[in-house]
């Protein structure tokens, strides 16, 4: 997709009013939200299995390299294909050539954010492959031509009801009704055949384990399964951040992400690939690629975002966001919205074409204490804002109002002057009423609400006539 | 609290900006019941504001510069208190940010952070203060703002100190631990972002049924009662410290005047 992350004030202004947008969102978010607090109080080992986690990734991501070589080496062993590709561009004309390599009419995929960070619709669409999107989501999102607005839950921004007219609209036979088991029954008829027919599938992976040289899918519908066994060619595209050294330590991992993306203990589907076909094997790819993809991760190791590798897409900070609860995934205009990828997006694209993601955050920590592997999302944010003041990337109203800002705040006396005359003024342009609802310089805040009248005198005013014998002290 | 014998705690107060220009209320609030806990309160006079707006839009030299005004006017203190969740954060979690190991200033910024405590959990977990003979009669609801609750651990705190005021019954809130979309200088750069979240959290605490509501944040509780009085909800807005104080008279903020 093409980010449009610049033009988040206008995409905010038009999805602030949407309603089917806010009806999708409110419906799916507290759910999520109730969901898995239930899950992480029942599980009792939550704490330790989250710090576990974390120093998992963080021994792993110190020793990427020996990981990584260690995977090709055990992938490479079990029959796999592994390419390297640093840029999204490489990673495209990789998938786009195997597909050309092998004759490729259709391709059907499971869903990987990866897959969308590095445009593989466009690697596709280049290799003259029909694309076909089998998660549940995605195939509606397809239909919608859509971008996701979930890393999760991709069509997060559509109502059961927009689906069931979509579905009417685009699929061979329609639903039977609008009931949502129909809807799932009416894209399960619609796709059954294209998967069984598909030239090649096309896979993500949750995790690489690096001690087997396996890769690991995570899904609720089976799709993953149906893409990566029937086609003779299985290509799985990954980010380099995803490796961990070994099974136990997958676990440790699989149990938190079903918990904290779905609020479910596990998924319906985990599932690790381990090579194509071998002999006497009733089903599988003939041919087994992994691309291994960095893109800017190499950069974010060793610098303040290096945290950020430690991420298992589970959009639990956004599940919890207020902002994306507000605004949706769209109105980011990138392929990861929301409060990870407002740290990601600066990091894959630049500071300036992303430059109102880490502002629009109030800087509630919700999403850092969810967060399965402990991101401190808030403070990335926040030193991202650094480093746009830093870059003199900020407004210069935004400037001039804190730089006038701070020379009061460093000089006490005139502070105290300037506020004791700014609260007279402010009683003076209530005229007597106990709310003021219009204000010059204070539009962002009377537009939508009231400010109080402020008291007869500042705080040190009244406490300093008080030391003299008047005022509310004595 | 205190026998005469044993030396009292001396509190530097410090009142935040916002509470020093919009509700001085909190400030005397606050002096009347570390007073009462015990302590000697000081009010430094130059005081101005914590530095977070410079911090919070990433200008780290303007933060350290008011950060060093803060530490020399307040580290003779026992400790700084302060009537909020959020700039109390601000000093015992933050300053440290933009003063780095090496900073000619770290040793004294940490002393100060370690003894800066917001009101609610300085009464309770250091002063062991419980309120007696005060009075308010009503329905009240408990918004728990982010840096105090997730920060500093301001939870349990403010609710047993509120449980011995008679008169006073408390309404569970809906999602109480969710943002009310004030953020700082945020409310003013997303206008309509702040709005879309403080109209939910504002319609949660209208369905309370509450006429009262309580928060440890002026911030916070400006966003939420400016927005309730916008809307027409007649709801009385109050810090925590002036029920707690017993001066909790005056119709609230943003609300009809006493």
């Amino acid at each position: 997709m093409i980010q449009t992350s610049d033009r988040f004030k206008e995409h905010v202004a038009r999805a602030l009013t949407d309603t089917n947008l806010k009806v999708a969102l409110n419906r799916t978010t507290s759910l999520l939200q109730t969901r898995r607090k239930q899950v992480v109080e029942e599980y009792a080992e939550y704490d330790e299995a989250r710090k576990r986690a974390q120093a998992i990734k963080d021994h792993t991501l110190k020793h990427m390299a020996h990981y990584l070589e260690m995977f090709e080496e055990n992938a490479t062993a079990q029959g796999a294909i592994v390419h390297w590709a640093k840029t999204p561009d490489e990673a495209r004309r990789i998938v786009a050539d195997i597909c050309v390599k092998a004759e490729a009419k259709t391709a059907t995929r499971v869903k990987s954010m990866l897959g969308e960070e590095i445009g593989i619709a466009d690697a596709l669409k280049d290799a003259g492959v029909e694309r076909i999107e089998t998660d549940l989501a995605e195939h509606i999102i397809q239909l919608a031509e859509d971008p996701p607005s979930h890393i999760v839950m991709p069509a997060m921004h559509k109502t059961h009801e927009q689906v069931a007219t979509l579905f009417d609209d685009k699929h061979g036979v329609a639903p039977d009704s609008h009931d949502i088991p129909d809807l799932v029954a009416s894209a399960r008829r619609e796709l059954r055949q294209k998967f069984l027919s598909a030239d090649v599938g096309i896979s993500g992976a949750n995790f690489l384990i690096a001690e087997t040289g396996a890769i690991v899918t995570v899904t609720n519908e089976g799709n993953s399964e149906l893409t990566c066994t029937p086609p003779k060619v299985h290509i799985v595209t990954a980010g380099i951040e995803k490796i961990i050294p070994g099974m136990d330590h997958a676990s440790v991992f699989l149990r938190l992400l079903a918990r904290a993306a779905i609020g479910a203990e596990i998924t319906q589907y985990t599932t690790f690939y381990n090579g194509p076909k071998r002999d006497g094997d009733a089903d599988g790819p003939e041919q087994y690629h992994i691309v291994l993809v960095d893109n800017h991760r190499t950069d974010m190791l060793g610098s303040d975002l290096q945290p950020m590798l430690r991420c298992i897409r589970c959009g639990a900070c956004m599940n919890h966001c207020p902002v994306y609860a507000a605004v949706g995934g769209h109105a980011y205009g990138a392929v990861y919205p929301g409060p990870m990828g407002s740290v990601l997006t600066p990091a894959l694209s630049s500071l300036e074409a992303a430059k109102d993601l880490p502002n629009a955050c109030t800087l509630n920590g919700r999403c850092k204490e969810v967060c399965p592997v402990n991101i401190p999302l808030p403070d990335m944010l926040r030193n991202l804002r650094a480093r746009q003041w830093d870059a003199k990337l900020v407004s210069p109203v935004a400037k001039t109002a804190l730089g006038g800002w701070g020379y009061l705040a460093q000089r006490p006396k005139l502070y105290h002057l300037v506020v004791g005359l700014t609260v007279h003024g402010m009683r003076a342009w209530a005229f007597g009423r106990n709310r003021i609802k219009r204000m010059p310089f204070a539009g962002g805040w009377v537009k939508h609400r009231d400010l109080p009248r402020p008291e007869k005198g500042s705080f040190m005013q009244q406490y300093n006539a008080s030391k003299h014998g008047i005022g509310r002290r004595s | 609290m205190t026998d005469a014998g044993v030396q009292k705690p001396k509190v530097g107060l410090f009142v935040t900006c916002l509470v020093d220009a919009m509700r001085p209320n909190i400030g005397f609030a606050s002096l009347k019941l570390l007073e009462a806990a015990g302590c000697d309160v000081y009010v430094p006079e130059a005081q101005t504001c914590c530095g977070q707006p410079a911090f919070n839009s990433g200008d780290d030299a303007t933060t350290r510069a008011i950060a060093k005004q803060i530490i020399e006017n307040f580290e003779q203190y026992d400790y700084v208190v302060v009537p909020s969740g959020s700039c109390a954060s601000m000093i015992r979690t933050h300053y440290s940010d933009v003063f780095g190991a090496d900073d000619p200033l770290a040793e004294r910024q940490t002393a100060l952070s370690a003894k800066t405590w917001e009101i609610l959990s300085f009464l309770s977990d250091v002063m062991q203060y419980q309120p007696q003979d005060v009075q308010y009669d009503g329905v009240a609801t408990y918004h728990d703002s982010c840096s105090g609750l997730r920060d500093l651990g301001v939870h349990d705190q403010p609710r047993q100190m509120l449980a011995e005021v008679s008169g006073l019954k408390l309404a569970a809130l809906k999602d109480n631990d969710a943002c009310c979309g004030f953020g700082g200088t945020f409310c003013v750069k997303y206008p309509d972002i702040s709005n879309a979240i403080v109209t939910d959290k504002a319609q949660n605490i209208a369905d309370t049924g509450a006429d009262t509501l309580l928060a440890g944040d002026l911030g916070c509780l400006m966003n939420m009662a400016g927005k309730l009085s916008r809307d027409r909800h007649k709801v009385k807005a109050y810090h925590t410290v002036e029920v707690l104080a017993g001066m909790a008279d005056d119709g609230g903020i943003c609300g009809d005047g006493g």
